[in-house]
């Protein structure tokens, strides 16, 4: 695992940039790195339901200071702009932002980090709470992610009554297309997605050989990571951040 | 979890938002996570005009208790306030 000494240099940028995403539109991004020719793997960090807010811009910049190249679009661009909460609300109203807007959107973070001169090449996709289910999501139709993070991805599993234009098919459907390695973590108070859905999830990967590491946390519920919110369990959380950086080390991280 | 569930209805009226008074013409109603509420989910209610930047918002986040006493007291207040101007109309023909 990627360690920080007191005696070592570090530095990082962090600023709002534009990425091309869907239908071609120039979108807004956060953008966070360390400072050094690198070479640094990358990851796409997709903002949750309530926003491209604070707490997004704070993840990206973890990743940041761990050495990844971390890079987090807004997804909810084209409905235009405000306070995160705002945005939100009006997304929320709208039925949610389309499949394939968020997963071009993304491909289009992806070539950017991998377009870099500093990139190692290798980039993971990570999400929470909707975008965990997106970034899964990315993970089985986009080619070019090295890993996957689904942090208690709600809505993988989706009933026929729960399909709509925007989300025409459930992601367990690509079970069979993912196409790098994937971390899952879930609480077992959850309500989606339920550990039964997990475990329906965890059946399909296995059907199919996929590689894939799944936590299922006791006593946690939705959101865990959150602590600005009541669902915040704080062993579950630093155990959860551990796995996640280990994981990706593991598949983002080439020796230099 | 991210429920999607929401209800919209039109509305005539007017509401406060940051920037002062403004005509409303849509209510939208929630029932999921909430921005600032310290619930895991929460009945939501945005007072809104889609004409107008994506700030003109009214926002409430409510528990459920909370939602259905102001539902209640709404529809209290509503046939409180229909029976006086009804009883009010009366008098002035009487009179």
């Amino acid at each position: 695992m990627h360690r920080y000494t007191t005696d070592m240099y570090e530095g990082m940028l962090a600023e709002t940039t534009t990425v091309q995403g869907f239908n071609g539109d120039i979108i807004n991004a956060y953008f966070a790195r360390p400072l050094g020719p690198g070479p640094f793997p990358g990851v796409v960090v997709i903002h949750h339901m309530p926003g491209w807010d604070e707490l997004y811009r704070e993840m990206t910049r973890k990743f940041a200071h761990h050495g990844y190249l971390a890079f987090s679009p807004n997804i909810y661009y084209r409905f235009g702009h405000g306070s995160p909460d705002d945005v939100a609300a009006k997304v929320r109203t709208s039925g949610g932002v389309a499949d394939d807007s968020v997963l071009e959107d993304t491909e289009g973070s992806l070539r950017f980090l991998k377009s870099l001169p500093q990139s190692n090449k290798k980039v993971g996709v990570f999400g929470t709470c909707s975008s965990g289910r997106q970034a899964f999501l990315a993970a089985c139709r986009l080619k070019g992610f090295d890993a996957a993070v689904d942090c208690w991805g709600g809505g993988v599993v989706m009933s026929k009554e729960e399909l709509t234009p925007k989300r025409p098919v459930a992601p367990i459907d690509y079970a069979k297309d993912l196409s790098c390695p994937l971390l899952g973590l879930f609480g077992d108070e959850d309500q989606n997605p339920t550990p039964q859905h997990v475990h329906l999830l965890e059946e399909e990967l296995k059907k199919y050989g996929k590689n894939y590491e799944f936590h299922m946390y006791p006593k946690a519920g939705h959101g865990f990571f959150y602590y600005d919110r009541p669902n915040y369990r704080q062993e579950p959380a630093v155990d959860g951040w551990k796995k996640i950086f280990l994981f990706i080390e593991k598949y983002l991280r080439t020796s230099t | 979890m991210c429920t999607g569930i929401v209800e919209t209805a039109e509305v005539k009226g007017s509401g406060k938002g940051p920037n002062g008074w403004f005509k409303l013409e849509e209510v939208n109603v929630s029932y999921d996570h909430p921005y600032d509420a310290p619930l895991e989910h929460a009945l939501n209610i945005d007072f809104v005009n889609l004409k107008m930047a994506v700030g003109a918002r009214v926002a409430v986040e409510l528990s459920p208790e909370s939602a259905r006493k102001l539902a209640e007291t709404i529809l209290t207040t509503l046939a409180r306030g229909e029976d006086h101007m009804k009883n009010s109309e009366a008098s002035s023909e009487l009179g």
